[in-house]
């Protein structure tokens, strides 16, 4: 007598092995799909100046199919890197990202070490304020500063305006409030153990800093340098405000400026200085992208 | 001179006292385990010797200098922490070497210090690697290989073996103790477990709500504990308590238990117990080892009781028996083959030479 | 007797280096200040300074040489092109934000569909109209924009389509513009979503698989409740950035035709630098600071929110 009988006679479901992975696969498709489709979206512009870059301007002007190139030429880009002007530009740029990249790196390290791990009276609203004065943007500061940096000029003699150097002044402006966003976030991840032990050890605060946080927070270090760097080259507002003469301009002004003289665009050599303005930033990104996203993701996530 | 001594040391946080006011002298060379519950305030205390953090009301003197002030780099002591702590950047030896360089020892004794110290912790093979390539217990062979190149006045521990697994432990433990009767460093050394307590230390520091219990050797605070914070601290399985008072019959003094359950105590006991007042309530404190299987001859002060067992737990060298006494949960440990099973009576015997009494409401040892 | 007094004078001593070492200790918050010295300077300077600065030059003349009060604004809020400015700053906002957002998740989604080997090559390439700099890219756009040699017009051509004046039109002007703006800022959006899925357990997918939801109910009442902080986040930080927007405008239409696509920005640049009326500028990009303000207010909300929850 058994208690379990199988009851034969209940309705049986008929059951469909492999539709679940079936479902996965078509899922899997269609995600290709759709982002092979933004990629193309995203690599449309880059890849049109590369092409419009190896064109000579006989080819642009004959209007012949824009996505391709039948005469393949060097001359824009032999054009642009003898012209004295376009060095010029990007020797400009070259400087001030790296002398504010520098300069930024120095602000943000202590006070973000002084920040995340010395608890003083206030640390707490200045980190909260440093984050705030980053939602100022640009577009509403250019004016004052200008008016700001003609006064000075006026009053002390030192020209501000037209100068290179100026912009050494207001970038950190753009770069310091976040990197040092980041490195707060990558200092407090440190333990606390840690800094105890160094101070048991005998290490000052100096030397906490450089000795223990720096190489262990170096990924962070990376991360808000190459922010620093990318802002700092991609800039536009602040250098067209305040740099007119040609010699004085950097990449993104200089080539706008210059290259477009009067009706007449030179789309080739347009392209080119474009291509190459943007050369070193997408350098940074190919080698260093983990870096890069990482820096920009910090902000947020750990935020 | 390596002694250390806290005097009335208090730790306030805001308007709670972490630490209400501590008395402890270490002698030099000794070994002292500040054992507790958490939030008693060991760590607390171990820290403020550190100078991790300040202290708010006392002293506390190291090696006769009252270091109240004087940051921890100058208090020529080392500390071990829960979570090892090790720089991730640098190797073992550049790890353990760290203070020294910072003080810029000459690198051959630098050299020498640390090569002696992994010899002594048997990590001389792993001297360069990073800490992220090393077991956890590795991890804590380079912390205290950290701490002895120091040559310091005083060894802190915290918690330094609550994050292994409970083998590893064991051989921590033994570890630890071989090195202090090698190096012979002053050590204050914190752990919630009272295993760890009675068997590393000279001298244990019981703890509890900021306030020392009772200090003591391991032998004296597991057969002469002074309160009931201790009694029932030290010892696994823990000490029964059971409420009960005294009577006098028959010109004996009795203790009486229950209705059922009244036992007659041994001549030293109730000489000892004589003037305490028969109407108070108090506590029989038993530990379990003192209430096993009944035999055919009993010592004089040995009691015969029936009980029912609740549950056994068969350990192998013996089997822990826990039944039910007027509500409270007693537990008993009996030999394996005495024939203890769930849910049937058993004939038990309590011996009560080795009994504690204390006053339930002040929690005082009699 | 004699440890007593041993004891007091060593206690005395250390009492009396104590002083100087209660001033060593203060040195914690002092160093801790000079620290962070040069970070208040620069913002103290060259932001905060400028900020209320711009308030003061607003209410000058364009001589500067007296005060006009709120003339400028009045002045402001006569002109129809002030009006317009509005209107298209809140459109090109709004719209450019929506559309980031909605991208950026959608494209998010379908990264986070595929094997996470094959995610850093796909993340590579989307992210890459984020690398470059806008001014370089907009240099692009507004070549294949170019009203006699426009590739996409060639491309339309080819189905019969008309030749769209994409920058000479306003609707398509305007569309443009916005265009540009998504194209740019969709990619940060994915990136940040993308991290913000990846953190979003596994199992409460499957719980409401379980449940029986569907992926229509599974993004509606798991992803996007998990999402909720990342995506108010990066939405209001993306409506600041946007409004405040110069570079792609001020390139492809220079806030023509007919100043139709002009925004605050741009408008202020043309106005106060351009035109050199440099009061009549800082108002204009005054009106900015309202909506920054509000926006800034959510977003301290949402991180103190966050904070608590941590």
């Amino acid at each position: 007598m058994s208690s379990l009988a199988i009851d034969k006679a209940g309705p049986r479901r008929k059951v469909k092995y492999g539709s679940m992975s079936r479902d996965r696969v078509w899922a899997l498709r269609w995600s290709y799909f759709f982002l092979a489709l933004f990629a193309i979206f995203s690599l449309v512009p880059p890849i049109y100046m590369l092409i419009t870059s190896l064109k000579s301007s006989a080819e642009i002007s004959a209007a012949t199919n824009p996505w391709w190139v039948y005469h393949p030429t060097l001359e824009n880009y032999i054009a642009l890197l003898t012209s004295n002007q376009f060095l010029r530009f990007f020797w400009n740029s070259a400087w001030v990202s790296i002398i504010v990249v520098a300069v930024t790196m120095l602000i943000s390290v202590p006070a973000a070490f002084a920040l995340a791990r010395m608890k003083f009276w206030g640390s707490a609203t200045l980190a909260t304020g440093v984050f705030l004065t980053y939602l100022i943007p640009d577009s509403l500061l250019f004016i004052p500063l200008f008016k700001m940096f003609a006064l000075f000029g006026d009053w002390t003699g030192i020209p501000l305006i037209n100068h290179w150097y100026v912009l050494l002044l207001v970038y950190p402006t753009l770069t310091v409030p976040f990197c040092t966003w980041i490195m707060i976030g990558y200092f407090a991840s440190i333990p606390k153990e840690l800094d105890e032990a160094a101070l048991i050890d005998g290490a000052s605060w100096l030397q906490t800093l450089t000795r223990i946080f720096i190489p262990v927070a170096l990924p962070g270090l990376i991360a808000a340098t190459i922010f620093a760097f990318t802002v700092s080259w991609a800039q536009f507002l602040y250098p067209l405000v305040f740099t007119t003469s040609t010699d004085q301009l950097v990449m993104p002004v200089g080539i706008i400026t210059s290259l477009i003289k009067g009706d007449v665009f030179n789309w080739g050599q347009i392209m080119t200085g474009a291509l190459l303005g943007a050369a070193p930033p997408l350098l940074i990104y190919a080698f260093l992208m983990d870096y890069y996203i990482a820096g920009l993701t910090a902000g947020a996530t750990k935020g | 001179m390596a002694d250390v001594s806290l005097r009335k040391v208090v730790k306030r946080y805001d308007d709670v006292e972490a630490v209400r006011g501590i008395d402890l002298d270490i002698a030099d060379h000794e070994f002292v385990v500040l054992v507790g519950p958490s939030g008693c305030g060991k760590s607390t205390t171990l820290r403020m010797i550190a100078g991790l953090e300040d202290i708010t009301d006392g002293d506390i003197v190291i090696g006769g200098d009252v270091v109240n002030d004087v940051p921890p780099k100058d208090r020529d002591i080392a500390m071990v922490f829960q979570n090892y702590a090790l720089y991730p950047h640098m190797t073992v030896a550049e790890n353990m070497s760290f203070a020294l360089r910072l003080k810029h020892f000459p690198k051959g004794e630098i050299k020498s210090r640390v090569d002696e110290a992994a010899r002594m912790l048997d990590i001389s093979d792993l001297i360069d690697r990073k800490p992220k390539q090393l077991s956890g217990g590795q991890r804590q062979r380079v912390a205290m290989g950290r701490a002895i190149v120091r040559h310091p006045k005083v060894f802190l521990f915290d918690e330094p073996l609550s994050n292994l697994d409970a083998k590893l432990r064991v051989q921590m433990r033994i570890e630890i103790k071989k090195v202090h009767q090698k190096v012979r460093t002053t050590t204050v050394y914190v752990t919630h477990d009272q295993v760890e307590a009675m068997t590393l230390a000279d001298r244990v520091v019981v703890m509890n709500k900021g306030r020392i219990e009772q200090i003591g050797t391991p032998n004296e605070l597991y057969h002469k504990p002074a309160t009931r914070f201790v009694a029932g601290f030290i010892g696994s399985p823990a000490m029964n308590f059971l409420p009960c008072r005294l009577e006098d019959a028959g010109g004996r003094l009795n203790i009486r238990l229950t209705d059922r359950l009244s036992f007659p105590l041994p001549p030293q006991r109730a000489a000892r117990y004589q003037n305490v007042p028969r109407n108070d309530k108090l506590l029989l404190g038993i530990r379990p080892e003192h209430l096993t299987e009944t035999s055919a001859h009993l010592e004089s002060g040995v009691e015969p009781f029936d009980a029912v067992l609740d549950v056994t737990e068969p350990m192998g060298m013996e089997t822990l028996v826990y039944f039910t006494l007027e509500g409270n949960q007693v537990c008993g440990r009996v030999s394996p083959g005495a024939g203890a099973r769930d849910g049937a009576p058993l004939r038990l015997a309590v011996d009560l030479n080795n009994m504690h009494l204390l006053n339930e409401g002040t929690g005082a040892v009699l | 007797m004699v440890d007593v007094v041993f004891q007091s004078t060593r206690v005395a001593e250390s009492r009396r280096a104590g002083k100087s070492l209660k001033v060593a200790l203060q040195r914690k918050s002092t160093i801790a200040f000079l620290m962070t010295l040069p970070l208040i300077l620069l913002i103290a300077l060259l932001v905060l300074y400028p900020a209320i600065y711009a308030v003061h030059l607003a209410t000058l003349n364009k001589a500067m040489t007296k005060f006009v009060g709120l003339g400028n604004f009045e002045f402001l809020f006569k002109r129809e092109t002030f009006w317009m400015v509005v209107e298209q700053s809140c459109i090109f906002a709004i719209t450019a934000v929506i559309f980031k957002a909605l991208i950026g998740f959608i494209v998010a989604h379908f990264a986070h569909n595929i094997p996470t080997k094959k995610q850093r090559k796909w993340r590579g390439m989307l992210l890459v109209p984020w690398v470059i700099p806008p001014a370089m890219s907009t240099l692009a756009w507004l070549w294949l924009f170019d009203p006699s040699y426009s590739a996409f017009n060639y491309t339309l051509g080819f189905f019969g389509i008309g030749p769209i004046s994409w920058l000479g039109e306003v609707g398509w002007a305007r569309f443009s513009v916005i265009l540009v703006n998504v194209w740019y800022g969709a990619p940060f959006f994915m990136i940040m979503y993308l991290a913000a899925l990846k953190s979003v357990p596994e199992q409460l997918y499957e719980a409401a698989a379980i449940d029986g939801a569907n992926w229509w109910q599974r993004i509606w009442y798991v992803t996007l409740p998990m999402m909720r902080n990342i995506i108010a986040i990066t939405t209001l930080f993306s409506l600041i950035v946007t409004f405040a927007n110069f570079d792609i405008t001020r390139i492809l239409t220079a806030g023509g035709p007919l100043d139709h696509t002009h925004i605050f920005a741009t408008w202020a640049f043309r106005v106060g630098i351009e035109g050199s009326d440099i009061p009549l500028g800082a108002s204009v990009s005054l009106f900015m600071a309202p909506i920054l303000a509000i926006a800034a207010v959510f977003i301290l909300r949402d991180i103190s929110k966050r904070g608590n929850e941590a």
